[in-house]
């Protein structure tokens, strides 16, 4: 196992370290369940990019602590807010850098992701869940509704008849229902979802780099587009990467029978 | 934390004693005795000096189940009875806590246990049964179904038809038959009920209390999984126990030839 190494950063509200190939951003305000402030999504999205621009690494991790991955947003902030505050300040415009993160993301989830946990851990491109997680879209049970891509990303999830239930009632759900809806990718016993998530990282950050890139692109492309555009789409970048030393590798090492030797290139 | 209808003891030894305690009717539950037990299991769930919970009634029985003088919403009023209701909140968190706290129960069942107070003796790890102990499934009597999971832990503890048996009859089930089906791990005298049982909560206590946990999680989840699905969560837990305190002393007691000295870590 790689020796993880502390980044030194201005970080407030976060932790980063990198283990070998695998970048993880820790949510470090355990003391209100890792609440999701301006500040906090700041620097989260602030490390996410720097991740994404190191080449030593290939696939990120967020995670949050054993009791909460993140129990939502603020909401002694926003209690007294009028629209236009909410609108002039616009602080879910920042979520949407997370969405140019061209390395894969993975949610290792433990105890509550609740509300703008939810959202989060659904933006990311895979969900590692402890078997005690709790996952919700709560928001309906103080007035509003989810704001930052919940019934967009659950719907596209589990699909619409589901998701409508998740969120009008607003209840928690277990991480083995989550599973069975198809919203996460792997339960674990409780102890290892890090782990886990990380040992899954590990083994797509030795992927070919440019690959993986490209095939999150067009699996994200899935959602916005018709399936015609979405074939052709997958079609160019499935071209693309014959451009790629890594392909050549690929191939050439498929055909002697050997392990390819990836430079991410 | 003080209860009104349950005695709370824990001995130096680490084994908590917790007594139904409404003599005067049989243990029966009412609904603050049903959430006073939800609040106790929680309680020992959560203090590490519990290793081991020996749960009994005051008195000649065990429980003779719901409490029917205190059931408000009958049919008898004129209303429409909400049972439902009253499972989902009384009984079922009971039920739930019993199966997946991860520490071992033992049911001491000192006299009639019946209705539900036969069904939480179900849910308990392990049963030891005075000759003077019986089980009856009485809900047939008033016209329901057996509750508190009895539907669910039955045919997993003495086979389909021996269920089926004593829920369509209510039919009384004595000490020495319930040996025989297996529903009791034991049978003993009145008078050696206590000393039998106490010190077998005693070896469970001073065991490897995490290990214990584990295997509850791993037995409860051999009734939902295929046999590949249940492999793989056995490696999982494995691992778990190796990294545990009690295991590195286990395996120095082991090659030291000496008994080990597990701690519950």
């Amino acid at each position: 196992m790689a020796q993880a190494t502390e980044t030194r950063t201005p970080y407030e509200y976060i932790l980063v370290y990198r283990e070998g190939p695998v970048g993880v951003v820790q949510l470090n305000r355990p003391e209100v369940l890792n609440a999701l402030s301006p500040d906090l999504m700041g620097e989260l999205v602030d490390a996410l990019e720097d991740l994404d621009q190191d080449e030593a690494i290939g696939c990120l991790v967020i995670t949050g602590n054993a009791k909460a991955f993140a129990a939502g947003a603020d909401i002694k902030r926003m209690a007294e807010a009028s629209a236009m505050d909410m609108l002039q300040i616009d602080q879910l415009a920042r979520w949407d850098r997370i969405r140019k993160i061209k390395k894969p993301i993975i949610a290792a989830v433990s105890g509550f992701a609740l509300g703008g946990g939810c959202e989060l851990a659904m933006m990311c491109d895979m969900i590692v869940a402890a078997e005690t997680a709790r996952f919700g879209q709560p928001e309906i049970n103080i007035g509003v509704i989810p704001g930052a891509g919940g019934t967009q990303r659950l719907t596209r999830a589990i699909g619409k008849a589901q998701a409508m239930e998740l969120i009008l009632t607003g209840r928690q759900f277990t991480a083995t229902e989550a599973l069975a809806m198809g919203l996460i990718t792997k339960v674990t016993p409780a102890e290892l979802y890090l782990e886990e998530a990380k040992a899954l990282a590990n083994e797509i950050a030795r992927k070919p780099a440019m690959a993986v890139r490209l095939a999150k692109e067009a699996i994200l492309k899935s959602f916005d587009t018709t399936i015609e555009g979405g074939l052709d789409y997958e079609r160019k970048l499935f071209y693309l990467l014959f451009a790629s030393e890594d392909q050549k590798e690929g191939m050439q090492a498929f055909m002697e029978k050997r392990t390819p030797d990836f430079k991410g290139r | 934390m003080a209860f009104e209808h349950l005695l709370y003891d824990v001995a130096d030894d680490g084994v908590l004693t917790l007594t139904l305690n409404r003599p005067d009717c049989l243990n029966a539950f009412n609904d603050p005795m049903s959430f006073e037990l939800q609040d106790a299991l929680k309680q020992a769930e959560r203090d590490p000096k519990v290793r081991c919970i020996v749960l009994t009634g005051a008195g000649r029985g065990f429980s003779a189940g719901q409490d029917l003088q205190s059931r408000s919403i009958g049919a008898q009023n004129g209303g429409t009875p909400h049972l439902g209701e009253s499972i989902r909140k009384r009984y079922s968190p009971i039920i739930q806590k019993l199966r997946t706290m991860e520490k071992p129960v033992i049911a001491m069942v000192n006299g009639v246990a019946a209705g539900a107070g036969a069904s939480i003796a179900f849910a308990c790890d392990l049963r030891i049964a005075s000759e003077k102990a019986s089980f009856i499934q009485a809900f047939v009597k008033v016209g329901l179904i057996p509750d508190s999971g009895a539907c669910w832990l039955l045919p997993r503890l003495v086979g389909m038809g021996r269920a089926m048996e004593l829920a369509m009859t209510g039919n009384k089930l004595d000490a020495a038959t319930a040996l025989q089906w297996g529903l009791v791990n034991r049978v003993v005298p009145e008078e050696k009920l206590q000393e039998e049982t106490f010190a077998l909560a005693q070896q469970l206590a001073a065991g490897p209390t995490r290990a214990l946990g584990l295997m509850k999680r791993a037995m409860n989840h051999s009734m939902t999984d295929d046999l590949e699905a249940f492999l793989a969560y056995e490696a999982d837990l494995q691992e778990v126990a190796g990294r545990t305190e009690d295991y590195t002393e286990g395996v120095s007691a082991f090659l030291e030839k000496r008994p080990a000295a597990f701690v519950g870590k």
